[in-house]
This record gives structure tokens, C-alpha cells and sequence, in this order.
């Protein structure tokens, strides 16, 4: 079971575009993080045209899931002491993943 | 053929619902050793294990990598490649273009089959160069393009 998969991820869009997943997290969420394409959150990578936005709501993260047989879902997860980690050191990682490059989150986005 | 040994191809592969997309690729990856390009597959479990159990000797088949795996590798600059081929028939296929396209320093091809092919072309916005057909069970109308292309893709490196 992958790191994202044991975390039980809320489900907020299912097999949508990955346009349509932007636009959601763009217009649901208060604050989000762009990020690049190839951004890696948990053990699986933000997929898809910049762009791309990563969430946080309270202890929750919020990003968009790609996988290519099913299209983009929309995932809200627990981030607990990892959501500060994850945007002030620039960093992301769950155990046993690898670390995302350096500089890859671009810039932060509150309404 | 060797004259471009130094050069590699990732071949993305996309879910493989749609059968022409194991065929060509594997017409792909000849055409790519033809050229003395090396070739790479990276795709889902399901994609690469039906090229896998079709080709049990591996006589066609060259190295096969995880797409996670492959992505991480570029992205953290391990590695990256000159050509990169994405199989496409779907908005996730169009993503995953979209990525490779601003990752990579690779000359992107989106290869766009399928039923829609002709709508997803439409949905490219970054930069790639688009072949495309609407072909779901016959390869040879991708076959074509693809053929077209071949020939200025090398050249053009």
C-alpha cells in the first residue's frame, strides 16, 4: 500500500481533468501553494499543465492525484506537523519517499 | 544503424485501454533502435507487463522503468533524455505530456490516439509537437504519422 493510499484520502473530485481539479482547488480552497509539474507530495507527483495548486485547510492538505487510467481526483489528507514543514523548508516527504527538488513550490496563494 | 548512439527516447506509456498502444509502441522502440537511439519505456504495472508477457525474451524490449520513478529521476536532474514519446488518450495522458513538456529538456512528441484523439489535440497547450489519429484497434493510421515524423524527429537533433 503506497504512503498516499494509507493516509485514506477524502475523495473531493473523482475522475475529473486535471483543469477541472485546478479550478476546484482554486476556487474551494482558501489557501494554496503553486507548485511545478513533477512536484512530489506523499509518494505520488503533481501531474499536469502549470498551474498546479496544493491546498492546506486547517490540518488537511489538499492537491491534485492523476492517475492515468482514471483522470484526476481532487484528495484531501492529513497533514499534521508536515504541513509547516511543507512549505517553509520547501520540502515535502512521508517516510520512505524521496525528497521533492529544492525551490519547487513557487509561491503562496491566500484569499 | 548507429549514427545517433550517444541519443535516448523515454517512451511514456499511458493506460493501455486502448489497444493500438502496445503495438506501437513496440513499433516505436524499432524504429527508435533503427535510428541507433536508445530507447526507455516507462508506464503503469498494466502497460509494461503487456509488453512483458508479449515479448518473454526480451528481443524487442528495451530497459522498462516505473513512471514514478522515471519522473523523480528527471525532475531531481539523474537523468534526463533527448527525445521523449507520450502515448495519449486521455486527459491523464494530456497531463503527463504537459509535465514531461516542462520538466524534461527533451524535444517532447504527444502521440494522440483513440477515439478523441482529434479533441485532445485541441486541448495542447505547451510546447510538444502533436501526431495524431484517430486509431483505436488499427495502428497503421498512427503508424503513418508516426512515420512522418520519424524522419525529422532524428534530423532534427
Amino acid at each position: 500500500m503506497g504512503c498516499l493510499e494509507a493516509l485514506k484520502p477524502e475523495i473531493l473530485l473523482s475522475q475529473s481533468s486535471f483543469r477541472e481539479a485546478r479550478e476546484y482547488i482554486r476556487k474551494n480552497v482558501r489557501e494554496y501553494h503553486e507548485v511545478e509539474p513533477g512536484y512530489r507530495i506523499f509518494d505520488v507527483h503533481i501531474i499536469g499543465v502549470p498551474p498546479l495548486y496544493i491546498g492546506v485547510e486547517g490540518e488537511h492538505l489538499i492537491f491534485p492525484y492523476t492517475k492515468p487510467c482514471h483522470g484526476t481526483f481532487v484528495v484531501k489528507v492529513p497533514g499534521g506537523e508536515e504541513i509547516g514543514m511543507a512549505f517553509a523548508s520547501r520540502t515535502y516527504r512521508c517516510p520512505g519517499s524521496l525528497s521533492p527538488p529544492k525551490g519547487l513550490v513557487l509561491s503562496r496563494i491566500q484569499r | 544503424m548507429t549514427e545517433n548512439s550517444n541519443e535516448n527516447a523515454l517512451i511514456l506509456l499511458g493506460c493501455p485501454q486502448v489497444p493500438v498502444q502496445t503495438s506501437m509502441a513496440l513499433y516505436l522502440v524499432h524504429s527508435l533502435k533503427q535510428r541507433g537511439i536508445r530507447p526507455v519505456i516507462a508506464g503503469t504495472p498494466a502497460a509494461r507487463k503487456l509488453m512483458e508477457v508479449a515479448d518473454p525474451d526480451r528481443h524487442y524490449l528495451p530497459e522498462m522503468a516505473d513512471i514514478d520513478a522515471a519522473i523523480d529521476e528527471i525532475t531531481e536532474k539523474r537523468r534526463d533524455f533527448d527525445l521523449c514519446f507520450v502515448f495519449i488518450h486521455n486527459d491523464s495522458g494530456v497531463a503527463y505530456a504537459g509535465t514531461m513538456a516542462y520538466i524534461s529538456k527533451a524535444r517532447v512528441y504527444a502521440l494522440i490516439f483513440g477515439e478523441h484523439a482529434e479533441d485532445l489535440a485541441a486541448e495542447i497547450e505547451f510546447p510538444c509537437e502533436v501526431v495524431a489519429a484517430k486509431a483505436v484497434h488499427n495502428p497503421m493510421p498512427l503508424k503513418r504519422k508516426l512515420d512522418e515524423v520519424m524522419q525529422w524527429a532524428v534530423s532534427k537533433r
